[in-house]
């Protein structure tokens, strides 16, 4: 337990200095974290899917407040959680199916057709209750056309599972079982977010046609992925790249597609209004995306849509789906921005010498303003091209549905309870 | 959202007319307001008076008035319209050769003074001190009321030149005829020149030392001569008047730009150049119409000529060299420099034999003009200066003294340079500061000369307000602009063009600067302007753009591609402070890399609320109203 409780505080400091960069990295390390967690994680005899729930959400907790505006930390352990209520089900609905199978040889003369239906009944029930609705659950519970009864059944099933726990012997494969399950879920949505620039990229050469005119702004790792793939596959395009200051990650991007050979054209953020009418999409990269489709985005893209929408130009996000944030932005510009060191637009040393601080009204006479972020409300957004696809925005609160259990969209409520 | 929305509806309807209202310290033409005009420098842009004025298409020096005798005595002449400056005030002092010996004239010295001193404020640099419409209120109050209607009525079209003639009046206190003064204003102008030209050719030598008090008899035994040249200014202009318009019809058309893809072209143009340039290495396809050069090689080849170019004035090189350094920049800077370069050429110019100075100095003024555009394109202001020059050239009187005429043209382009720029200004900052609240946040972007006085004035009213400067690369002029208004106290916001969308939620009004605005209503200016007017627009904050009104062109433009200026494409590889971010430098040679760095952009007229001008407070729909009225006072007259 204590090197557990060290790792964790030096992710926290790690977040807390904003040590680690890019969301992606972020996620990652995230998972893995919690990972630890869920392996090292002592389980009481009952109850042990709650249990873990609140270990991941006590770590998760720290770790959102150490770095509130890197949504893809809540994202993470969001994910986590789900996962674990998802195992717990599935461990529960083998457990109810073993217990069926003993009740089986047991009580012969009980009906057959009953007993047969019954156990998936009951597992498919307990997801429907414990799980979001999905059209792919309907689909599921369809053909077993005990869709009506399923309430009663289920919680006459969940009742025998209860009394399944006194069996000690089954106890001790159980956990194994629920965290051994947990983890493995871990490490496939840790293989998502390490792939998921491959599969966004997949998707490029159904978006970029022949000589096709791009705009993007400062650097994203999906967006250059996405850009490579297009050119792997002969298509031959031509990339205009703002710099985005003051971090000029447009020089960098620039930089790496010249590289690979891509048709670059570097140019200043001012100059985008003016260029953005003679490219024929604009594709960006995205800190977070919103539950309503809106996406947090590095400084400077609220003026790019902007511009893209004045000249009709479609303006398509490409976010992995570990970016997906299953909350609603309120006033997202100032809750959910981070400010970057003045030092990048001013050189104080040069400055500060003919500037008079708290002089009169003890007030600086000069503010210098360096956001990080950008919101672009979802009606600039045209597409959002995640790994699971391409998306219209106001279709993310569906996709939050899948990957989320909503019983975790607020993680701190316990502390405020 | 109250607080933004409030000031659209704060924008007088009055003003919002094509509004040709008077500047507010042109209040004393109106003789019942005369008494008692204080400086309304600072009133709500003085529209109480009358504020929309359309002068007459054509406009007579003086104006109806049924009792003066000298109404109709010009308007038995056909006098050109328009006139605004002392060259063309020739004409009436012609028309009132006679009148004036009627008039008793006790002050011959006073006004003599006063008229060295006119001539001397704008050839003596840009020190306005002296000018300020503050200093001088409500002048010209004793002079007779016809003097305050022919003065209104050329002031009608420039507020400017009436400061100046106002300026004049104030140490007269007496009755006196604003055409004499003109003529005593032409003498001195005159003698100063000849005095200082070592050609000594024409007029009778006043010695250098005409100062002030002194001159009483030259003066008197002066102007008398100098009105007889005048009168003859005025027929021949009559006739000039007849052949000019189908002349000026096709000049109207503006000439096609020179497109960098025409091979041919191009080729010519390269054997006639002056400067060597080299192209850059990756030309932007999409920019292929425009001149790609490199940058910093011309200038040590041309530093190294200094010497050897004869056809090129001292002067003028001088300014091209500063437009190629880049160390001169700003429309209005560029354009008093060049503007200036021109006198100087013009006073050091000399009629070669057997040749008429109307076709030689122009000539010689296009040549120059070619080096200064190989040195850097010229902005669209410049162009109409040149224009301005080109005009008063070809029109000058061919009955005119070689010396003569080069006064009326030095003279004639320092009054362009005080009344169409820096007065205009000033005007511009009278408007614009009404537009200024307390509690107001202010958004600029870049550094405007014009914004800057309206931020400075507004302060100095005790305005209580914030600016934000919004800056962007590569030339981060906002820094400087910055630093000047900190020093002055003001409090300020600083960030770059990337967050303008963070800090538009607190701005209340939006200020820009322009480097022209098109017929169309297109605003062209510095590049990022259009991010800044767009994204104001959606959060709903008015844009005001401030622009003199020489700086108005009569061509449309769409976008910012067809015509535009590209500046030096490594200023865009090289971040200034960071060593390590400059990572293009190895990739710079790459085929596949490009870098453009536009200089201008144009900002469609929907984002704009209001045009701030020298004419008054207009919407963009309203500028070919103005291109129309300003080509009239000027270009074909």
């Amino acid at each position: 337990m204590p090197d557990m409780e060290i790792m964790i505080n030096e992710f926290v400091a790690q977040l807390t200095k904003r040590k680690i960069e890019g969301s992606q990295a972020t996620a990652r390390l995230t998972a893995e974290l919690l990972r630890t967690v869920v392996s090292q994680q002592r389980l009481p005899p009952t109850n042990q899917a709650m249990a873990l729930i609140e270990a991941v959400r006590g770590v998760g907790e720290r770790l959102i407040s150490a770095n509130p505006v890197e949504l893809a930390v809540g994202n993470i352990v969001r994910r986590v959680l789900h996962i674990i209520r998802e195992e717990n089900f599935s461990v529960l609905t083998s457990d109810t199916g073993n217990l069926n199978l003993s009740a089986e040889t047991d009580d012969e003369d009980t009906d057959e057709q009953d007993n047969c239906s019954v156990p998936s009944v009951a597992a498919l029930a307990a997801r429907n209750v414990l799980r979001a609705p999905s059209l792919h659950a309907l689909l599921e519970t369809m053909p077993n056309s005990a869709v009506a009864c399923t309430e009663e059944k289920s919680n006459f099933f969940l009742k025998r599972i209860v009394m399944s726990y006194s069996f000690p012997a089954e106890k001790f494969a159980r956990s194994r079982k629920l965290k051994l399950d947990v983890i493995e879920a871990v490490n496939e949505l840790i293989d998502d977010i390490d792939t998921c620039h491959e599969q966004i990229s997949e998707q490029a050469v159904e978006h970029i046609h022949q000589n096709k005119v791009i705009l993007t702004l400062g650097r994203s790792r999906t967006v250059l992925e996405f850009f490579c793939a297009a050119k792997q596959k002969q298509r031959s395009f031509r990339v205009f790249v703002a710099e985005g200051a003051p971090r000029y990650q447009g020089h960098v991007l620039a930089k790496e597609l010249v590289a690979r050979g891509v048709q670059t054209t570097l140019i200043t953020d001012s100059a985008v209004f003016s260029l953005v009418s003679r490219v024929n999409m604009v594709l960006v990269g995205a800190h977070a995306v919103m539950a309503n489709g809106g996406i947090i985005a590095p400084i400077g893209l609220n003026m790019v849509a902007l511009a893209a929408r004045k000249y009709a130009v479609p303006f398509v996000v490409v976010a992995g789906i570990h970016k997906l944030c299953p909350l609603y932005p309120h006033d997202p510009e100032v809750s959910l921005n981070g400010m970057r060191s003045p030092s990048e637009l001013l050189e104080f040393g040069k400055f500060s010498a003919n500037m008079e601080f708290g002089m009169g009204s003890g007030a600086p006479l000069l503010h210098v303003v360096n956001p990080a972020f950008d919101y672009v409300p979802p009606e600039l957004v045209n597409l959002l091209i995640t790994d699971v696809g391409g998306h219209n925005p106001s279709y993310m609160y569906r996709l939050i549905a899948d990957y989320y259990s909503a019983d975790d969209f607020v993680l701190q409520r316990k502390s405020t309870s | 959202m109250d607080s933004r929305r409030a000031p659209r509806t704060v924008i007088d309807p009055k003003v919002r007319q094509v509004g040709f209202f008077a500047p507010p310290d042109r209040a004393q033409p109106d003789p019942s307001a005369s008494s008692s005009s204080p400086p309304v420098f600072n009133s709500p842009s003085g529209n109480s008076l009358s504020p929309v004025m359309i002068p007459p298409a054509r406009p007579l020096p003086f104006p109806p008035l049924p009792l003066s005798p000298l109404h109709r005595r010009s308007s038995g002449e056909s006098i050109p319209a328009g006139s605004y400056n002392p060259s063309e005030f020739a004409s009436p002092i012609g028309s009132l050769k006679d009148f004036n010996g009627s008039i008793p004239s006790p002050g011959w010295g006073h006004r003599g003074a006063s008229g060295k001193h006119a001539s001397s404020l704008p050839s003596g640099g840009f020190d306005l001190s002296a000018m300020k419409p503050n200093s001088f209120p409500a002048i010209s109050l004793t002079t007779v009321s016809m003097v305050n209607m022919s003065a209104e009525k050329d002031g009608g079209l420039s507020g400017a030149s009436q400061n100046e003639r106002s300026a004049n009046a104030k140490p007269l206190k007496e009755k006196t005829s604003k055409a004499e003064r003109r003529a005593l204003q032409e003498a001195q102008r005159a003698a100063k020149i000849s005095a200082k030209a070592e050609g000594s050719k024409a007029p009778p030598a006043i010695s250098g030392s005409v100062t002030s008090g002194t001159v009483k008899p030259a003066k008197a035994a002066k102007a008398p001569s100098q009105k007889k040249d005048s009168s003859s200014v005025a027929v021949s202009e009559k006739k000039g008047g007849d052949r000019q318009p189908d002349k000026d019809k096709k000049k109207d058309v503006p000439q096609p730009r020179m497109q960098f893809d025409d091979k041919n072209r191009v080729e010519k143009a390269k054997k006639r150049a002056v400067v060597k340039q080299t192209e850059a290495r990756n030309r932007v396809e999409l920019f292929r119409h425009l001149p790609q050069y490199e940058h910093g090689t011309q200038l040590p080849d041309l530093e190294s000529k200094f010497f050897h170019l004869d056809p090129v004035h001292p002067a003028v090189y001088k300014v091209g060299l500063r437009y190629l350094a880049g160390d001169l920049s700003g429309g209005n800077a560029r354009c008093i420099a060049m503007l200036q370069a021109f006198q100087e050429t013009i006073k050091d110019y000399s009629v070669p034999p057997e040749k008429a100075l109307n076709r030689d100095l122009t000539g010689k003024i296009n040549s120059h003009v070619s080096f200064l555009i190989e040195c850097r394109p010229l902005s669209i202001s410049m162009g109409n200066a040149i224009r301005f020059v080109k005009t008063r050239i070809a029109k000058l009187p061919l009955t005119l003294s070689e010396s003569e005429a080069k006064a009326t043209l030095i003279s004639d382009i320092n009054s362009f340079i005080t009344e169409k720029i820096i007065l205009a200004d000033k005007v511009i900052v009278s408007h614009a500061v009404t537009k200024v609240r307390d509690g107001d946040v202010l958004l600029t972007f870049g550094s405007s000369s014009a914004v800057e006085m309206i931020l400075l004035h507004a302060h100095e009213l005790g305005k209580r307000f914030r600016v934000v400067v919004v800056d962007s690369r590569p030339k981060l002029e906002g820094r400087l602009l910055l630093r000047r208004l900190v020093a002055k106290g003001l409090r300020c916001t600083y960030t770059h063009i990337n967050a303008v969308s963070y800090i538009m939620h607190e701005v209340t009004r939006v200020f820009l600067g322009a480097s022209s605005v098109l017929s169309n209503g297109t605003v062209y200016s510095r590049v990022g302007t259009a991010c800044v007017a767009m994204v104001a627009h959606a959060f709903r904050v008015p844009v005001l753009i401030c622009c003199e009104a020489y700086k108005f062109h009569e061509r449309v433009q769409l976008d910012s591609i067809c015509s535009n200026e590209l500046g030096d494409p490594d200023a865009i590889s090289k971040v200034p402070g960071a060593q390590e971010k400059s990572c293009l430098d190895d990739c710079t040679n790459s085929e596949n890399l490009q870098l453009l760095n536009l200089i201008y952009d144009a900002t469609p007229s929907d984002y704009v609320s209001m045009i701030i001008t020298d004419y008054g407070m207009i919407p963009p729909t309203s500028v070919p109203v103005i291109v129309r009225e300003f080509r009239k006072e000027h270009f074909w007259t």
